[in-house]
């Protein structure tokens, strides 16, 4: 079964957030890069970008499936994670350890508003 | 066999088929026929067409096609192949693929090239769409004046339903008018920019200075280009566009009625995993043997869905292989020494026009194997002189304005029997 | 044999040519008047081989392939027939070959008459109005079917109308033609049988629908006996049915999709009416449409006048054009051929042999392999995978086995609606003994999951290249031979 860490919270379509003052970081689950397989290409927006929760920031692929990321909070991208560029793998190695994007939120709530790890948990064992 | 499968008939196994939709009629066809009768058949269809010695171009030219490419071309292990999805049983044709990929590259300059579309006219619409995916938000893309008409008609349509707005710069003297190219990229929601060379009219534009144009507004910049052409002409890459598309019957395609020819399409690192189509690249198998396989199907409809950059999932794979022999048989000296015979074809037929007083020069810019006259003449009533006397002439635009094309298959004699042909009566 | 590996670019010599053209006798010279500028600067590096390498490489290469001439190509959803070789010299022949697109209609009469015939031929077999020829491949004309569809509501002041329903077991290729042509989708369920939920299509359907796109038989091989209810609620919503022809071979000469109530289909040429796959293409995939759509079908447009003339013609109701020309000629004359050949007396029995070959096929196997939908299936058929799961043993490592045996792998991993599914699709031009030989060796496979599952996880055994690293190829994309010089 694969790991989720208790020191964050998860949208349902298998991002990760961490907060820190008013800078989110996002990644995609344990779970999710176990089921995507190798990654190769991490699809990422430019920084400025402006996100509204629910829009679609960028993409991972692997060689037969391709996942869209979802931002699941509001705010503009300050940062993206620019190894990732020539080391997608870096996601499958360790997924919540790598950072994809940096938001600065506008709606502190809609983070409160996602899954925690035990909710999130719940969530992988019934998919 | 029916009996394994527990029916009594082969009727039994449509009766999950509501009766009412069963048909019952006679089709409108003729009764079958035998190879002496269908090949009698076809001689008399063949025989309502004339063959004739052309002189038109306007995105389809008769170019030399050595004898080489059908006799490989009809080795059925390439055309009753299907598209190589079992990468141990196709490395013939996920092989060619990649030759014709990096050809391809080699003329246009650009580092990738997909395994080819439907044709130049979808491939710059799809151009049109890659732009518009990767400005995100942006959705305008500007055409020039000068692209191909028939082009420009297909990226119209795609555009329309796609949602895709298109502008349409004007013309100046033959050419794109750059002026109001560089007003028209910053109105801030321009995605793109797409150039002909050569353009409708034969010329050969000049760039100098509209990368730099298009790319301070954030705007991609795409040429659609005559690929034959390209192994004299500056690259697309050598102008600084993004992407390069266009057809690819000028690289000794048979005619064949319009088609079937090759959309290419070209772009730089930076647009690879926007670009649409098919892709084919190396790697090794187990025991370390170099290999190819198609790859980047991330970006595809059978894995994105409507999320894919495009629909496609072919490619005109027959026609790929068929530009890949070509090239290699002609190879640099050979394409250069094609465009030169045809240059020198058609600036002599040009040069016959303007001497008979009847045709005088449309613009005074440079030309290579296509060109644009103006006359008053009846062009209709000479063309269907020429048509009795087995020549196709020039193609009307509209205006007054008449395009000639010449390849390396035109004789100076075809040159002069045309002239004397049209200045009859 | 020896495995043939070099690439063309591996064989070239400065200084060899491969061409022989003739020597200029114009005293012009065409290059002059270019200014230095508009030229090249780095020269294109290309093969310099002659014409003998040429000649040798590709002759080997293409040994690397497998094609239907090779053997069987049970590929589920691919229709591989076997091409006729009198079609191939047809459209070779110089009287069609050397004709420009843009001459005179008057000295073409003979092409024009062959689009004429193919497109009332092709009308007749499915019981629709009128064809454009014009669409390049099966993906090519669902976008000019979307776009017909589209340019009929908008002909009507109904621009609500922006969304298609799409079944959820569809293609792929449906939804990406339907966003090309700036439809949303709306998924429709599926029975567990593979056949569409009317139940859930009901309240899907409403004015903002502009139609539903299905196959029939749908995706798993099985016939939509509810189809004339279907389209009776899709047409009271005030929407238009899109046939995607991609599985009309067990139809054909049976049922046509007019009949059944669509108003739009395309067929692809290069399935059903036998015109060679080519690696991937050319194809062709005319669409046709019923009486009250035709004035949107894209220009140009083939008509045929009073006096018999066949003339060009561009209609300004239409959607537009999808094609520089009209279409893949070359295609299209194969096709005629074919149907020719097989006349109204003979193409009756292309769909009812289709269907008997894949049933013969299916119900050999069932005890083997998972059947998951059982009963009569049409031209195609699925299994999900071995019957014994307990080998470990998966729809891959049987599709790579096959290919030992040389027989093409079935299409796998699609339908979705199963884990492991394996399509099979024979044709109506395989005899009984291949189809046997072909059962032989899927049992021989099965027995092999049980006796040395191993052996399986590594096939295929025996081709040239063996396991691929796609993973690597994805990552570090190496698309030229200048790239791969340099890597």
């Amino acid at each position: 079964m694969a790991n989720v860490l208790d020191d964050r919270r998860y949208a349902e379509s298998h991002e990760w957030v961490k907060i820190d003052g008013d800078i989110a970081t996002i990644g995609i689950s344990d779970y999710a890069q176990h089921a995507l397989g190798d990654i190769v290409y991490v699809d990422m927006p430019e920084v400025g970008d402006e996100m509204s929760a629910g829009d679609v920031f960028g993409a991972v692929e692997s060689v037969k499936a391709a996942s869209d990321l979802i931002c699941p909070v509001s705010g503009e991208v300050v940062e993206i994670n620019e190894e990732l560029e020539d080391a997608p793998e870096k996601v499958n190695a360790d997924a919540f350890n790598t950072w994809i994007i940096k938001v600065r939120i506008s709606d502190a709530s809609e983070y409160d508003a996602l899954l925690d790890a035990a909710a999130y948990t719940e969530l992988c064992e019934n998919e | 066999m029916l009996e394994r499968i527990g029916v009594n008939s082969v009727d039994d196994l449509y009766t999950d088929v509501p009766q009412e939709v069963i048909f019952k009629g006679e089709y409108d066809l003729p009764e079958g026929m035998s190879e002496i009768e269908l090949r009698e058949w076809f001689d008399k269809l063949g025989a309502r067409n004339r063959s004739l010695t052309v002189f038109g171009g306007q995105g389809a030219y008769d170019h030399y096609s050595p004898a080489v490419i059908p006799q490989l071309l009809s080795r059925s292990e390439f055309y009753t192949a299907y598209t190589p999805y079992q990468p141990e049983i196709s490395q013939g044709t996920l092989q060619y693929i990649f030759e014709y990929q990096s050809m391809i590259s080699e003329l246009t300059g650009l580092e990738a090239t997909n395994a080819s579309m439907y044709d130049g006219a979808t491939a710059t619409a799809e151009a049109a769409f890659m732009m518009v995916a990767s400005a995100r938000k942006r959705n305008a893309v500007l055409l020039s004046a000068t692209l191909a008409p028939r082009v420009a008609e297909v990226v119209r349509t795609y555009a329309k339903f796609h949602g895709v707005e298109i502008r349409e710069i004007p013309e100046k003297d033959g050419v794109t008018d750059l002026e109001a190219l560089a007003s028209m990229v910053a109105a801030g929601d321009v995605a793109g920019v797409i150039l002909p060379q050569p353009n409708k009219y034969g010329i050969i534009e000049d760039f100098t200075g509209v990368a730099d144009i298009i790319h301070a507004q954030k705007a991609l910049f795409a040429i659609n280009a005559d690929p034959s052409a390209l192994a004299v002409l500056r690259s697309p890459a050598e102008w600084g566009a993004d992407i390069a598309c266009g057809d690819g019957q000028p690289l000794g395609m048979p005619l064949m009625f319009g088609g079937p020819y090759l959309g290419f399409m070209s772009c730089g690192k930076a647009n690879l995993r926007k670009m649409p189509g098919r892709v084919v690249g190396a790697t090794k198998d187990a025991s370390g043997n170099r290999c190819f396989v198609l790859t980047l199907q991330a970006r595809e409809q059978h894995i994105r869905r409507e999320k894919a950059t495009s629909n496609i999932c072919s490619n005109q794979s027959l026609m790929a292989l068929y530009a890949t022999i070509y090239i290699a048989l002609m190879g640099e000296k050979g394409l250069r020494e094609v465009n030169l015979l045809s240059a020198n074809g058609a600036h002599y037929l040009y040069n016959r026009l303007i001497e008979t007083g009847k045709f005088t020069p449309a613009f005074d810019k440079p030309f290579l194997k296509e060109f644009t006259v103006r006359t008053d003449l009846d062009m209709a009533k000479i063309n269907r002189r020429l048509a009795d006397n087995g020549i196709m002439g020039g193609i009307e635009l509209g205006n007054g304005l008449v395009s000639f094309a010449v390849t390396e298959k035109r004789t100076k004699d075809e040159i002069d029997r045309l002239i004397t042909l049209m200045l009859e009566d | 044999m020896k495995n043939y590996d070099k690439l063309i670019f591996e064989l070239s010599r400065p200084g060899r040519k491969g061409y022989q053209l003739p020597a200029d006798k114009f005293d012009t010279d065409g290059f002059a008047a270019i200014p230095a500028d508009l030229l090249r600067k780095e020269m294109p590096e290309l093969p310099e081989v002659s014409e003998l390498d040429v000649v040798r490489h590709y002759t080997n290469i293409s040994n690397k392939n497998f094609g239907v001439d090779t053997g069987f190509y049970p590929l589920g959803s691919c229709t591989m027939k076997y091409n006729p070789k009198i079609n191939e010299e047809i459209s070779a022949m110089p009287q069609f070959a050397g004709l420009h697109p843009l001459q005179d209609a008057e000295t073409a009469q003979g092409a024009l008459e062959v689009y004429y015939n193919l497109q009332k031929a092709l009308a007749s077999l499915s019981g629709l109005a009128e064809f454009t020829l014009n669409p390049y491949a099966g993906a090519h004309g669902e976008l000019t079917g979307l776009m017909v569809m589209r340019q009929y509501h908008a002909s009507r002041g109904d621009h609500k109308r922006a969304k298609v329903i799409v079944p959820d077991t569809a293609h792929g290729t449906n939804p990406a033609s339907a966003m090309v042509a700036g439809l949303e989708v709306v998924e429709v369920k599926s029975k567990p049988n593979g056949s569409i939920d009317i139940e859930d299509l009901k309240p899907l359907l409403d004015d903002t629908v502009a139609g539903i796109m299905m196959t029939n038989p749908n995706t798993v091989g099985m016939f939509e006996t509810e189809i004339l209810e279907i389209a009776d609620l899709v047409h009271k919503a005030g929407g238009l049915l899109y046939y995607d022809g991609a599985n009309l071979n067990p139809l054909l000469g049976k049922v046509r999709p007019g009949d059944m109530g669509f108003d739009i289909m395309h067929i692809n040429l290069h399935k059903t009416f036998s015109t060679p796959h080519g690696g991937g293409g050319p194809g062709s995939g005319p669409v046709g449409v019923a009486e009250h759509l035709v004035e949107f079908l894209p220009n140009p447009r083939v008509r045929i006048a009073d006096d018999g003339k066949f003339y060009v013609d561009a209609d300004d109701r239409s959607l537009g054009s999808v094609s520089t020309f009209f279409g893949n000629f070359g295609v299209m004359l194969r096709a005629y051929a074919y149907i020719l050949t097989l006349g109204r007396d003979n193409i009756v029995n292309v769909g009812p042999m289709a269907t008997l070959n894949a049933n013969y096929i299916k119900e050999s196997l069932k005890d083997l392999y998972k059947l998951p939908i059982d009963g009569v299936c049409k031209h195609e058929f699925v299994f999900d995978g071995l019957a014994d799961k307990s080998t470990g043993v998966t729809t891959l490592n049987v599709a790579k086995r096959l290919l030992d045996f040389g027989f093409h792998a079935p299409t796998i991993y699609f339908p979705l609606l199963f884990h492991e599914s394996m399509m099979i699709e024979p044709t109506e031009t395989e005899s009984l003994e291949t189809l046997d030989e072909f059962i032989d060796v899927m049992r021989k496979v099965a027995e092999e999951a049980k006796t040395n599952p191993d052996l399986l996880k590594q096939a295929p055994l025996t081709t040239i290249i063996s396991h691929p690293d796609e993973t690597s190829a994805a990552k570090n994309p190496i698309l030229t031979y200048k790239a791969l010089k340099e890597a």
